[in-house]
């Protein structure tokens, strides 16, 4: 026996899968994973979606979720072999001694009940202490992590809250016990760049004040270097490295690590000349019924065969500016003009050729796909749909297609539930070049992906604009996609546009205060980045 | 914190300043509102429908001795010849004062026995759900709790033969072995004003029985499919990694959030408890508003029809509209408006 608090030995973990058309096997998500956590330190567990970090840290839990299964290794916790206890040992522990923080909290709490209750429930319950002292201490912890009025927030329900709010609401109910071990699962990554510094710094302070251990699991390497003492890089649920921060950052050994770290290249430089536009929006005013004005006085332009960026935060109206120009929803005023001819503002009086020349991707590309329908029907369609093609030809196209997103004719018959994330994208983006379109407006494409595949939908993007001349209107919130493959740039904030020009000209100074915000909110890859991020704000704050 | 998406406008809307900063008030008063119109159009349609209705009163009251002469008297009597929208509206008249007109047959106030009648029906239906609702609601609870294991399974073969078999079959079958061989019900259930309140309740036994089983599985699956439905949900999640035991998790975290659907199908049964009863009131000779319905049907007495009518379409729709408001007051979103 050992003086860690978490000991974690050969942890296997094993779940059934159920693919279509076939026998349900089991496959095995983690395999034989070791590391150990002294009381009060913070380990980073990083790796891409499918390299078990979840599954990890809800077993340093006893828990598999859906149908994860526990099938060898040990988890001692203070000294006592979690994955061997009873039942109701575990559930004593849960809640008191090791708590979780989830990833969406607006999903992980009630929406039926006070934010207080749920948040001293469980320390109450466990006996931790009385009602009145673990509200006591919520207040404390509410106050520590920077929620405004701490003596009322208790009284709130979870839809009154902001999202930010909501994950430091979680984090205090995490520590409201005062355990021993939180799991955080990837506490941050659902919020806007802006806030997430917030959250990281509220999180990080309350950890050193209350001296909990910490698993904080996520898949930006940027952010885990903020927080963590340890840090354990993981793919395909095995350990690829695992070490102090500073090595890992500073000296990897291994090339899968090296690529997490090395700094998103540039894809494309900026084109030069930036005056003829294929798409012209003009003094756009638009709102969703009748009184709620989400777009003030938009306009920017985009040239042909190059890439616009539209940025910001969630709510700032840039997926609305883009069911603006695709006719989803009329404009109140202001004008949408496209290769020289004005568009009309409702959908149903464009011409099919104005349909066809706008194809879209979006961010959830499973979702955006009929799951009964297959690679080549999927693709298809809109050859047919636009062009009449069909029989032999129509399948010809349909594998040239498949052919320039670098997937092949294998996987024609495939249906999206046998596709990776990334390839559905690819397979969404063959859907909208099969239109032959002009622009294609791409709306968050790469956030729902892993870093290294996001890079390469991008690079493939960015290499059938090339090919095709295709103008992208790209609506992102992450910055480095920006810097990346952006020509020009359009930020917005609240509904209207705050900056706009080509990207060299966006991204140097002087900026305006919200571009200036933003820009410094994007976690870098370098230790003490937050601190010192922090810092700067401050003194902007006592120099205002 | 930045999020144009949340602040809601405003701006006055129709209804003016009051119904804008009470949102969860003006949708209530709509829901009330809605019932009333819609009780207006069916006592409309209620008089139409049975002055379409083949038959007549006078015919089937002078029986053989229906000479045309008679037939006239008694429809001058009964002032029949008046034009259909006037005999509409000095009815709709009457019932709004609560005056709900005058028995054909036997010329006693309908009003008056209505309220003995309804009095016995609503009686009935009361003590069928206390029993039902709380039995149907925690056998739902046990059922997503042991799910897909035996004694779920035991629970929905159960409930699902019990509404299977139609309730005159259960309602013999219970009168057969409970009151005929061995003894222990009273049968018939006939109340009667003056019973001490212990014997209404031994009275009432075996049709609150038969009513419970026939209501009890559809309540108890609505509930177990609406818990269920909540059981995946992300909080569930929260809740069990706060270590909170299974059935806290299920009556505190999952049942609150499964509320609407369940009382929409518990209204739904409710009123069937009231509008449901005609036939479990015949199999048992109870005296209330099912007999009384049926009795009044088989004599054409127009007045009791129309008012019975009436009655159940009002339970009917107070019942739904309680159920809608309910459902309005779970949600927090529209309780705690923010």
């Amino acid at each position: 026996m050992s003086d860690k608090l978490l000991n974690v030995k050969n942890l296997r973990i094993e779940a059934t899968v159920y693919p279509p058309g076939e026998t349900p096997k089991d496959i095995v998500i983690v395999h034989g994973v070791s590391f150990t956590l002294e009381k009060g330190k913070v380990l980073g567990l990083i790796g891409e979606s499918g390299a078990g970090k979840s599954t990890i840290g809800l077993a340093s839990m006893a828990y598999g979720r859906g149908g994860c299964r526990i099938t060898g290794g040990t988890a001692h916790f203070n000294g006592e072999d979690i994955l061997a206890s009873s039942k109701s040992r575990v559930r004593g522990l849960r809640g008191s001694k090791i708590c979780y923080v989830a990833q969406s909290a607006a999903a992980a709490f009630n929406p039926a009940h006070r934010l207080g209750d749920q948040i001293v429930e469980a320390t109450v319950l466990h006996g931790v202490s009385s009602r009145a002292e673990a509200m006591e201490r919520a207040d404390h912890l509410f106050d520590i992590l920077g929620l405004p009025n701490p003596k009322e927030f208790g009284q709130r329900y979870p839809h009154q809250v902001s999202g930010g709010q909501l994950q430091r609401a979680m984090t205090a109910m995490a520590l409201c016990s005062q355990p021993d071990l939180i799991v955080f699962d990837e506490p941050t990554t659902a919020l806007d760049v802006t806030t997430q510094i917030d959250v990281l710094a509220a999180i990080k302070h309350a950890i050193e004040e209350t001296g909990t251990a910490a698993l904080y699991i996520t898949h930006d390497l940027a952010v885990v270097a903020q927080v963590s003492d340890d840090i354990m890089v993981l793919r395909h649920g095995k350990t690829i490295e695992y070490g102090p921060v500073a090595q890992i950052i500073e000296t990897p050994q291994e090339e899968y690590t090296r690529e997490l770290v090395s700094v998103r290249s540039n894809i494309k430089s900026e084109a030069e000349d930036q005056s003829k536009p294929l798409l012209t929006i003009e003094n756009i005013d638009a709102a969703y019924g009748n009184s709620l004005q989400v777009l003030f006085d938009v306009s920017f332009h985009l040239p042909k065969g190059q890439t616009l960026a539209v940025v910001g935060e969630s709510g700032s109206g840039k997926s609305t500016t883009a069911r603006v120009i695709t006719g989803l929803l009329p404009q109140r005023s202001g004008r949408v003009t496209f290769d020289g001819r004005d568009l009309a503002p409702k959908l149903a009086d464009r011409p099919r050729e104005d349909l066809r020349d706008l194809q879209m991707i979006y961010q959830m590309a499973d979702v955006a796909m009929n799951p009964r329908h297959t690679v080549r029907d999927i693709i298809g369609r809109p050859l047919s749909f636009y062009f009449g093609l069909r029989g032999r030809e129509k399948e010809k196209r349909v594998i040239e297609l498949l052919d320039q997103i670098e997937m092949g004719e294998s996987f024609i018959d495939r249906y999206p539930a046998e596709l990776s994330g990334g390839q559905k994208q690819r397979v969404c983006i063959a859907r909208s070049l099969a239109a032959d379109p002009k622009l294609i407006i791409c709306d968050e494409p790469t956030s729902a992906l892993d870093p290294l595949v996001a890079e390469d939908i991008l690079k493939l993007l960015m290499s059938l604009q090339k090919e095709t001349q295709v103008s992208y209107l790209f609506i992102t919130h992450d910055i480095a996609t920006v810097r990346a493959i952006a020509d020009s740039i359009a930020v917005m904030y609240q509904g209207r546009l705050v900056r706009f020009g080509p990207k060299s000209q966006v991204l140097s100074p002087p900026f305006d205060d919200y571009t200036d915000l933003l820009l410094k909110s994007v976690p870098e890859m370098e230790l003490g980045w937050l601190e010192k991020a922090l810092s700067d704000r401050k003194m902007e704050a006592a120099g205002n | 914190m930045s999020n144009a998406n949340t602040s809601p406008p405003a701006g006055p809307g129709p209804a003016g300043g009051f119904f804008s900063s009470n949102p969860l008030l003006a949708l209530i008063l709509q829901r009330i509102l809605l019932g009333f119109v819609l009780l207006l159009a069916i006592s409309a349609l209620l008089f139409m429908g049975i002055e379409f209705l083949p038959g007549d009163f006078a015919q089937s009251y002078l029986g053989q001795s229906a000479t045309p002469e008679a037939v006239a008297n008694i429809r001058k009597e009964l002032g029949l010849n008046a034009p259909v929208h006037e005999r509409y509206l000095s009815w709709l008249g009457g019932v709004l004062q609560g005056d709900f007109g005058t028995s054909w047959a036997n010329k006693a106030s309908v009003s008056e026995q209505i309220g003995k009648r309804l009095g016995n029906t609503l009686f009935l239906a009361f003590w069928a759900a206390v029993v039902s609702v709380p039995l149907a609601i925690g056998l739902g609870m046990i059922a997503v709790h042991y799910r897909n294991r035996f004694i779920d399974r035991l629970i929905n073969v159960v409930s699902l033969g019990a509404i299977s078999l139609p309730e005159f079959f259960t309602g013999y079958l219970l009168i057969l072995f409970f009151a005929v061989n061995w003894g222990v019900a009273v049968f018939p259930s006939t109340v009667f004003a003056d019973m001490a309140f212990t014997d209404r309740l031994a009275a009432i036994v075996l049709p609150c029985a038969t009513l419970v089983l026939v209501v009890l599985a559809h309540m108890m699956r609505m509930t177990r499919a609406a818990i269920l439905n909540i059981m995946s949900s992300a909080y569930i999640e929260t809740a069990e990694l706060k270590g909170l035991d299974a059935f806290r998790i299920i009556a505190k975290h999952a049942a609150p959030n499964a509320i609407a659907p369940i009382i929409n199908v518990v209204a739904l049964n409710l009123a069937y408890l009231v509008v449901g009863v005609v036939v479990v009131e015949v199999i048992f000779v109870y005296p209330g508003m099912g007999q009384y319905l049926v009795d009044a049907v088989t004599i054409r007495d127009m007045p009791v029809v129309q008012a019975c009518g009436l009655v159940f379409a009002a339970v009917y729709i107070i019942l739904n509209m309680i159920a809608d408001v309910l459902g309005i007051l779970a949600n927090p979103r529209l309780r705690h408006p923010k």
